[in-house]
């Protein structure tokens, strides 16, 4: 599928997508700016996740910074200028959260994430209220729906491409091994932790740029909304759904899945969280390793039915 | 080349070594014998920077004090480790488990040149470079697990039990190939409880005994040695 995807059919694929807003009506608009949020968020969460295979669930603290940035500096600083500060502030933050927790391994993992998505938060909600003085704000920018959509459908191509270089560079090799056995890694002359940190930042900005194109379309943003969890879960159910550790996995993951919660919150808005929950396990139970590594092993098994081909016995 | 003095190193209350000194020359192929426990393993892990020594210890390369370095440092200072249990990367090819060997920057430029020399060396891997590691046998992720090592361009390849779990042929050549690793220059540092194979292609050897060194010898001198025979002959393999 990888090899197939020709440079030609990928630019044919960008430009059709750049022209979807002068054919759709407004919800269509909408749609695509869903979906191209999620397909960049669960893109670049499996830059780092799927490789290494440290879960994070720090999705929605960066995304949330970006909003944030732009909703605070929204009258100060101008436009293009203010995707950048988000994206400083995002990248500051990553080194930081970067170097005191890659160490951690597993479960540890998972949970400081998650606890920094709510720490970031509350620390918001804390300035909001007694140094601004306020706890929502409004955001007033003349960016249009279709501004949104191409900056977003930007965003992921560029995020698409970082992945695909990763995925043939030696770091991607690199990165590869390091979720498999860390040691031998070590062995093989990789400084382990600066190639985690610089994929944890790479992924860690382009998360908060989508946090930070897309305020825009709320107008009105409280640390809740900006920071909100299932944000984080749904990034990672879309990877996980698609396959974290193919490039065109994330992809398959976030866009079916997209749809369906979409239609899921206008047809059962009372019973989405429910629904929610269900999906998120039955994936987990039904496709622990996503659907492209699912459909791969089962060509592989039908494959190796030829004698030749059958796994050597180790002694 | 390589000079290890007063190497400790405790994990909790257990000293696992205590004050080990040795010493590896250019060129030269040294064996430490020694039973289960003794404290072969930590020794080697200590060196390549996986594990931490205790302080006072001092381990240099090529007169460098390489210590407490992290274990990618002492990669491109040039000493590579085989780990014991191969330590190669089931889920990728051959290809790329050396490709991955060459990552430190010592090695990167000489990739080729590396990769000709170890599928000189093991030719079967040229055959098999497309196939998944996993699926190969004992042996054959074992001359992985050395390939990858060698790309990293090592002046010194340390291997920890590289026989453990391999049918006796497949031990025959497996020390046939280390023995032109040796002709090659390459100093070789080998952990074993395969007593004859690896004195045979030594120099010399140490005797681990408890987290010490008890004693050194040649390995000529070791092979006919009436306590070495009683103590791990009996009892190779």
């Amino acid at each position: 599928m990888i090899r197939l995807l020709s440079p030609a059919i990928f630019l044919a694929v960008v430009a059709a997508l750049a022209y979807v807003p002068f054919v759709a009506d407004s919800y269509g608009v909408t749609l695509g700016i869903g979906m191209l949020g999620y397909v960049t968020l669960a893109t670049a969460w499996a830059l780092f996740s799927g490789p290494t295979r440290y879960v994070s669930l720090a999705t929605v603290a960066f995304f949330g910074i970006g909003a944030y940035t732009v909703a605070v500096f929204s009258e100060t600083i101008p436009y293009p200028l203010l995707l950048v500060t988000a994206g400083a502030i995002g990248l500051g933050v990553a080194v930081v959260v970067g170097f005191s927790t890659l160490r951690l391994a597993g479960v540890y993992f998972v949970i400081f994430t998650f606890g920094l998505a709510e720490l970031i938060r509350q620390l918001v909600t804390w300035y909001e209220v007694n140094m601004a003085g306020t706890l929502g704000r409004y955001i007033f920018l003349p960016v249009t729906p279709e501004g949104i959509y191409w900056q977003l459908l930007a965003l992921a191509t560029i995020t698409f491409l970082i992945s695909w270089w990763i995925g043939r560079s030696r770091i991607g090799l690199a990165l590869k091994v390091i979720g498999d056995d860390e040691v031998v890694a070590a062995h093989c002359g990789i400084d382990i932790a600066r190639v985690k940190l610089a994929l944890f930042a790479i992924s860690s900005v382009i998360i908060t740029l989508v946090g930070a194109i897309q305020a825009p379309r709320w107008t009105y943003v409280e640390p809740v909304i900006a920071f909100n969890p299932t944000i984080s879960f749904l990034t990672l159910i879309m990877a996980l759904l698609g396959g974290a550790n193919r490039l065109m996995g994330p992809i398959l993951g976030a866009v079916p899945l997209f749809l369906l919660f979409e239609w899921l919150s206008a047809n059962f808005p009372n019973h989405y969280s429910i629904i929610l929950g269900l999906v998120f396990i039955a994936i987990v139970f039904v496709l622990p390793r996503g659907v492209l590594a699912f459909a791969e092993e089962n060509w592989k098994r039908w494959r190796r039915t030829t004698p030749e081909n059958l796994p050597a016995v180790a002694e | 080349m390589l000079e290890v003095a007063d190497l400790s190193l405790h994990y909790g209350r257990h000293v696992a070594l205590n004050r080990v000194s040795l010493k590896v020359g250019k060129g030269e192929t040294v064996v430490i014998l020694g039973a289960n426990g003794a404290g072969k393993s930590s020794l080697l892990k200590s060196i390549a920077g996986i594990t931490r020594p205790d302080g006072g210890t001092t381990i240099s390369f090529e007169t460098r004090a390489i210590v407490g370095r992290p274990a990618h440092e002492v990669v491109e200072a040039g000493i590579a480790l085989v780990p014991e249990g191969r330590g190669v990367f089931g889920d990728l090819t051959v290809e790329e488990n050396l490709a991955l060997g060459a990552y430190a920057k010592r090695a990167r430029n000489h990739a080729k040149e590396s990769r000709d020399f170890v599928y000189d060396l093991f030719p079967k891997l040229k055959e098999r470079r497309a196939q998944y590691v996993n699926t190969m046998s004992g042996g054959e992720q074992q001359m992985v697990a050395i390939g990858r090592a060698l790309m990293s361009k090592p002046d010194l390849l340390m291997l920890d039990e590289p026989s453990l779990g391999l049918a006796p042929v497949v031990v025959g050549e497996l020390f046939k190939s280390l023995g032109r690793i040796r002709e090659r220059g390459l100093a070789l540092l080998i952990v074993e409880q395969n007593v004859k194979m690896s004195l045979s292609i030594a120099d010399r050897g140490y005797l681990a005994e408890a987290g010490r060194i008890s004693g050194d010898n040649t390995a000529e001198a070791l092979l006919g040695d009436a306590a070495v025979q009683r103590a791990f002959l009996g009892a190779t393999h």
